[in-house]
């Protein structure tokens, strides 16, 4: 399972063909405590750079976009309801969606994990 | 000068604290053509007396309805405010307060808005409101953006009766925004109301605008126009100008309305010729964050103590930006406050009772109409105005009056100038402060006029 | 003799214990615990008397009201009461300073609403004949004039109801020159520097134009270069604040008025910072095409816990055409309105308001105007400019200001005195309420880290301001002395502490409701 990230502060956690997207931890402390999330419902059709999901925090709100293409397979209910239950950690249960990527490929221009902490830090 | 507490000694020494020889090194910054080399050409300061002098000199020139047997309303309608309200609000602590986004200091104006709310929310059947937007026609604007929002599409019904202003508004900042809007021109004798407005009602629908009692005075069942637009997935907007009616009227929310836009002025608020008004927008919880505007919250402080902030704020445009619910960025807080304070005095019995004096004012005045030659009460129903058709032109018929000191209605060509079917119409209001004297000095003057 | 003290002494005896946190009733001093008016409620209470007239359902088209409203009776007194209690739990302007940048929190002088009440104004209807309202005509004519004059421009839109509705208004004027030019589908692109409140980007959105963000220079202005690279074909036009929302004079503003123009876009203005340059600079002169005016700012109407204000906006002879419904116009027979465009020679763009505008915010802007003349006003903004250079030359040795050299009559401090302090922005600003100061805009603009942007205004005295420093001084040296906690724990002193606008976010409960019945 390898771990990817983009420039838009999401992690995308690949098995397969099945991407598991979420936000990273960097992104949740520029957000503070988030109040408000919404998920994409199974089976919407997205393209790569597409608005999949929204945050809200108290004092900002922010787009979570598709890293890649494909047909969402399952939306992650559980931080709809409870926002607090967002994490940054790719292994955890705050993801916001799962993705049946129609192109693998696309996953090539990511970053993996030490050129995103160097992202971060620049 | 009053309002300048510096003195030239201050000045002086402030000056010399900066480091500048005088105010002029301050503007370094500005390019130099730029620079005014001479105060304006305009009159000097002056004091207070003299100010009230100019100003009064220009009220004394308007026949003010105080002084004027009034029947005016579209829209706008003249109740009698208790003394009590214009008081509270001139507290300093209200009138020059800012925003409340430092709420530790702010419960005063937080709790004002989080009860006008929940006066907003019961007077119209809904289960939310917010803080009040400018004025009911940009509610009723606000109100058709947030259903294209909800429904991703960008096709409004607006029904005949919605006033033309509440029309035009919706109407300018849609053709921004590319929304298509659709409705049946406005006619007091069109009968079939709901027809009119659920025949256009398609897929592409994103909302049904229905005003009640609306333009005209008539009274709207809008329940058969909720399903006709639940039937395509769209939401309906329910609008009234006169929010006094709900004391006496079924409540939109329980006629399965989705979002409730309205005129509060008639509470706690002077006819203040047109402005500033205050916009009522309430809906359905599910909707909320689609909401525009500001709007107050209940929460806990850090002692565990009952407090309010300003919340769903990241709806508003200086967190969203270019994303934004809306570009508005305010209430209209004093006006608000006002509402709340005067339906605070009121209570449930006392809007009743205020309601019951309208619409019994509305009937006895039509019913005296009614018997004048030349004049026709062309409703069936009405709330505290209806419309009557003349033997003369409208407008020709009101300047008549008002030559003999009577504010005698509202010509329907005022709103609807390009209507010459409606040329003869006139919009005439009675509320609990029209008076039999009132009554009999139109009736005498109409007779004269219309002979 | 008769001992009429009764062993009553007059020199308070006691005053060593610690202060006692909770009462009995809940309200300590003058500060009471107020419950909402639903909680209030009492059948048979009420605040006004009205007569219970009988009303048949008639004529009511079968919609007569059958579940009640739910509305609580009080009495005269108790309404009374519950809003003075409220009342003082609030900071205004009366009762201290608000050093908010860009909010120009200035006095609010009471002639003004004695104006706004006088019968004949205050009571008139705005669907009156205009032939029995001459006189608000010309009183909106006049103010008109008055702000015509101090922007140098020709005309003015006088309907939008707030600062926001004013850009709104500009930037639809632009928008429908454009398309009068046959433009609108190529020129979809506005320019806003990233400094801009964010009203500008949403306003330019909600005109269906896509925004572009331009960067700031090392001295806190528009980058020049970078905004002339992205003018193209496809530009309509660009926002600029001025003086600009760091509270610095765009030195450039002429250039880019021209080089906005020659690459065929508008210049809208957002005049918000009007005060510091009233009198001394007219926008006409610097080439804009349109600039909202905040009546509630520079010009004393009172902001009213939010609201109501006006914007209206001066307009340049190409953007005057396209000026929104209604507006007054003045002939040989007096004053009239005009609100249909049947009955206009121009191309308004469509209406922003129901009837005319905000006549109750121009009464009282106008008795401000009179008040001070062209005189007063040039030394308003000129004392505005001074204070704010005053806080900055007093306290750049122990705050970081953002930019150097002078600023206009706000200015801007960013976070970087509170580096290794474990106090943020925030806190900071917290522990000034337990001072008896309002805090300063906090985290605007976003320019630069934790901005701290104060603002003023000529209304306070040499006093307030040293006063304010000294305070400001001591709260720094606190930061310095690693008693973070006592600014995490700020304030103390008020009515209420810090509130949890998380959880008002996370389950908003945005109204009372009655208790479940059982």
């Amino acid at each position: 399972m390898s771990i990817k990230y983009t420039d838009d502060h999401e992690w995308i956690s690949v098995d397969g063909d099945v991407a598991t997207v979420g936000i990273t931890d960097h992104a949740l402390e520029q957000l503070g405590d988030l109040v408000f999330v919404e998920v994409p419902e199974a089976g919407r059709a997205l393209t790569k750079g597409d608005e999949a999901a929204v945050v809200e925090s108290v004092k900002a709100a922010s787009e979570v976009y598709a890293p890649v293409t494909g047909e969402v397979v399952e939306g992650n209910s559980a931080i709809a309801d409870d926002p607090a239950a967002v994490s940054g950690d790719p292994a955890g249960n705050g993801w916001f969606f799962k993705i049946k990527m129609s192109d693998a490929s696309e996953l090539d221009g990511l970053m993996d994990e030490d050129a995103y902490k160097a992202h971060i830090d620049a | 000068m009053r309002y300048l507490p510096l003195t030239d000694d201050d000045r002086t020494e402030m000056l010399s604290a900066i480091g500048a020889k005088s105010a002029d090194d301050m503007y370094c910054d500005v390019p130099d053509n730029a620079l005014l080399k001479a105060p304006i050409d305009l009159p000097s300061h002056t004091g207070e007396m003299e100010v009230e002098k100019i100003i009064s000199a220009m009220a004394a020139k308007n026949l003010s309805p105080a002084s004027a047997p009034c029947f005016l309303g579209a829209g706008a309608y003249r109740h009698h405010i208790p003394a009590t309200v214009d008081h509270l609000v001139q507290r300093g602590e209200f009138l020059t307060a800012y925003t409340p986004y430092q709420p530790e200091v702010s419960q005063g104006t937080l709790q004002y808005l989080y009860e006008f709310q929940t006066q907003v929310a019961m007077l119209s059947g809904m289960d939310v409101a917010n803080a009040s937007m400018y004025d009911g026609a940009t509610a009723c604007a606000e109100a058709v953006l947030m259903a294209g929002r909800a429904t991703r599409r960008n096709r409004a019904v607006l029904a005949g009766g919605l006033h033309p202003h509440y029309r035009k508004v919706t109407e300018t900042s849609a053709h921004f925004l590319d929304i298509e809007l659709v409705g049946p021109d406005s006619d007091p004798t069109h009968a079939a109301l709901a027809a009119s407005v659920t025949d256009l009602i398609d897929d592409k629908t994103s909302c049904v605008v229905v005003q009640t009692p609306d333009l005209f005075g008539r009274i709207i069942d809008l329940k058969p126009i909720a399903e006709a637009a639940h039937g395509v997935g769209a939401l309906l907007i329910a609008v009234t100008t006169e929010v006094v009616s709900l004391g006496l009227l079924e409540a939109p929310g329980n006629q399965d309305a989705d979002i409730f836009v309205g005129e509060g002025q008639s509470l706690g608020n002077a006819l203040n010729y047109g402005g500033p008004y205050v916009g009522l927008f309430a809906t359905r919880s599910k909707l909320v964050r689609q909401m525009p505007g500001r709007v107050a919250g209940q929460t806990q402080d850090v002692e565990g103590e009952r407090g309010w902030v300003l919340t769903l704020s990241t709806r508003e445009q200086h967190i969203r930006r270019e994303k934004a619910t809306s570009n508005i960025c305010t209430n209209s807080g004093l006006c608000a406050l006002a509402f709340t304070i005067h339906t605070s005095l009121l209570g449930e019995e006392g809007l009743n009772r205020l309601a019951r004096i309208n619409h019994a004012k509305a009937c006895k005045l039509a019913d005296l109409l009614a018997d004048v030659n030349g004049v026709q009460v062309l409703n069936d129903s009405f709330f505290n105005e209806f419309t009557v058709k003349l033997s003369k032109t409208a407008t020709d018929v009101v300047e008549k009056l008002a030559e003999r000191g009577i504010l005698g209605g509202v010509p329907v060509s005022r709103l609807l100038p390009d209507r010459d079917d409606l040329a003869h119409m006139m919009l005439v209001t009675a509320t609990e402060c029209t008076t039999d004297e009132d009554m009999d000095a139109l009736v005498t003057a109409l007779r004269e006029v219309l002979s | 003799m008769t001992d009429l003290s009764q062993g009553r002494s007059n020199v308070p005896q006691g005053g060593s214990q610690a202060p006692q946190t909770k009462t009995i009733s809940g309200s300590k001093g003058l500060v009471f615990l107020e419950p909402l008016i639903f909680e209030m409620d009492h059948a048979g209470r009420t605040g006004v008397d009205l007569p219970d007239v009988e009303v048949s359902s008639d004529r009511l088209n079968g919609q007569r009201r059958t579940a009640p409203v739910g509305l609580p009776g009080l009495s005269e007194p108790q309404v009374v009461r519950h809003y003075t209690r409220l009342s003082q739990k609030n900071y205004g302007i009366d009762s201290g300073f608000y050093p908010l940048g860009s909010c120009t929190m200035k006095h609010n002088p009471r002639v003004n609403e004695k104006m706004a009440r006088l019968p004949g104004l205050g009571d008139l209807h705005p669907m009156q004949p205009t032939s029995t309202t001459q006189g608000a005509l010309e009183l909106i004519d006049s103010l008109a004039d008055w702000l015509k004059k101090l922007c140098g421009m020709p005309a003015v839109a006088m309907s939008p109801a707030a600062g926001a509705h004013g850009e709104l208004c500009g930037m639809m004027a632009i928008k429908a020159a454009i398309d009068a030019r046959g433009e609108g589908e190529t020129r979809t692109r506005v320019l806003v520097p990233e400094s801009a409140h964010g009203t500008n980007p949403a306003t330019a959105a909600a005109c269906g134009f896509s925004v572009d963000s331009i960067p700031a220079n090392e001295r806190g202005r528009v980058d020049l270069d970078a905004f002339k690279n992205k003018l193209g074909d496809d530009v309509a036009g660009i926002m600029l604040t001025n003086p600009n929302t760091c509270g610095l004079f765009e030195n450039d503003i002429i250039k880019i008025a021209d080089a906005i123009h020659e690459a065929g876009g508008y210049f809208y203005c957002d005049g918000a910072n009007f005060n510091a340059i009233m009198g001394r600079v007219r926008p006409g002169d610097l080439g804009i095409d349109c600039m909202h005016l905040n009546l509630h700012k520079t010009f004393s109407t009172p902001h009213g816990g939010g609201g109501p204000g006006a914007g209206p906006v001066v307009l340049s002879e190409a953007l005057a055409p396209f000026a929104p419904l209604p507006y007054v116009v003045h002939g040989d027979d007096g004053f009239d309105l005009i609100e249909h465009v049947s009955d206009s020679d121009a191309q308004p763009f469509g209406r922003l308001k129901g009837y005319h505008g905000q006549m109750g915010v121009f009464i009282r802007s106008l008795s401000f105007i009179l008040s001070h003349g062209s005189d007063g006003l040039l030394q308003a903004s000129s004392d505005a400019v001074l204070e704010a250079n005053y806080l900055r030359a007093q306290l750049q040795d122990v705050m970081s200001v953002s930019f150097d050299g002078m600023c206009m009559h706000e200015v801007l401090f960013d976070d970087r005195f509170l580096k290794d302090t474990d106090v943020t922005t925030l806190d900071f600003a917290k522990a000034m309420i337990d001072e008896g100061f309002h805090p300063m805009t906090m985290y605007f603009p976003l320019v630069v880290h934790g901005a701290l942007l104060m603002e003023p205004t000529e209304s306070e005295s040499k006093e307030t301001l040293d006063l304010y420093i000294k305070t400001l001084r001591g709260l720094i040296d606190k930061t310095k002395s690693g008693d973070a906690p006592f600014f995490k724990n700020a304030p103390v002193l008020t009515p209420r502490r810090r509130l949890d606008e998380t959880a008002a976010a996370r389950k908003p409960v945005l109204r009372w409701t009655p208790p479940e019945e059982d």
